[in-house]
């Protein structure tokens, strides 16, 4: 369910105005940002940010395709291997 | 008969039915489609005449997408969600719910039949 029109799209105002120092600046650097609720607005395009996922910071470079959507979406925060059996286990040893 | 984008529409239904076998058009889409070729939804679809099933295809072809072209509008919709990276598109991928709900049990009409993990219990001893 979108939010409203007459409220527009919410980005972080705080990472709006990192991003517009960016643009007019025209530097590139990886912003690590926490606000996954954060809608991905045009002016985010060719950019890459460090999405939090709640445990470390997912690069994510923007394409024009994924306007519209959320930070969030693009650095999921579970890591599920699998149910059982010898690789499974072995594999969330090695990262547990 | 009446062939309509590729379908070939039940004749002894009346119009507003019938339409409705073609993919992408339902019962909203078939009334206004018959409101804008004037064609009454009552007549049953073998006693069109060949204009009104010309005005029909004309008005669909113009005014909606149908059948392949849907589809292919469909996919590409999904294969976008996979092709950015997204979680939407990593559910579509996996084929899992994709709008939040649950996983750990039900889900089954995306997941298909249940596929059982370990071996089946011994059977209970059958009645002597």
């Amino acid at each position: 369910m979108p939010r409203s029109l007459k409220k527009g799209p919410y980005i972080e105002a705080s990472l709006e105005k990192k991003i517009e120092a960016m643009n007019s600046s025209g530097d590139k650097r990886v912003i690590k940002t926490w606000s996954r609720r954060s809608t991905i607005s045009p002016e985010f395009v060719g950019h890459t940010l460090a999405v939090h996922t709640g445990n470390k910071f997912i690069p994510v470079y923007i394409t024009e395709n994924m306007v519209g959507h959320k930070l969030g979406e693009f650095a999921p925060t579970r890591t599920f291997r699998g149910h059982g059996g010898k690789i499974a286990e072995r594999s969330s040893r090695l990262k547990g | 008969m009446a062939r309509i984008a590729g379908v070939d529409l039940p004749k002894q239904k009346r119009v507003e039915i019938g339409l409705r076998y073609i993919f992408g058009i339902g019962p909203h889409i078939a009334s206004k489609i018959l409101e804008k070729t004037g064609i009454s939804p009552d007549v049953r679809i073998n006693k069109l005449n060949e204009q009104e099933v010309a005005k029909l295809r004309a008005v669909i072809e113009e005014d909606y997408d149908v059948e392949g072209a849907l589809r292919g509008q469909i996919n590409m919709n999904i294969k976008r969600l996979i092709d950015i990276g997204s979680y939407r598109g990593l559910r579509h991928r996996r084929g899992l719910p994709v709008r939040g709900q649950r996983s750990k049990t039900n889900a089954r009409t995306q997941k298909g039949p249940k596929k059982s993990i370990g071996g089946l219990k011994k059977k209970p001893p059958t009645k002597g």
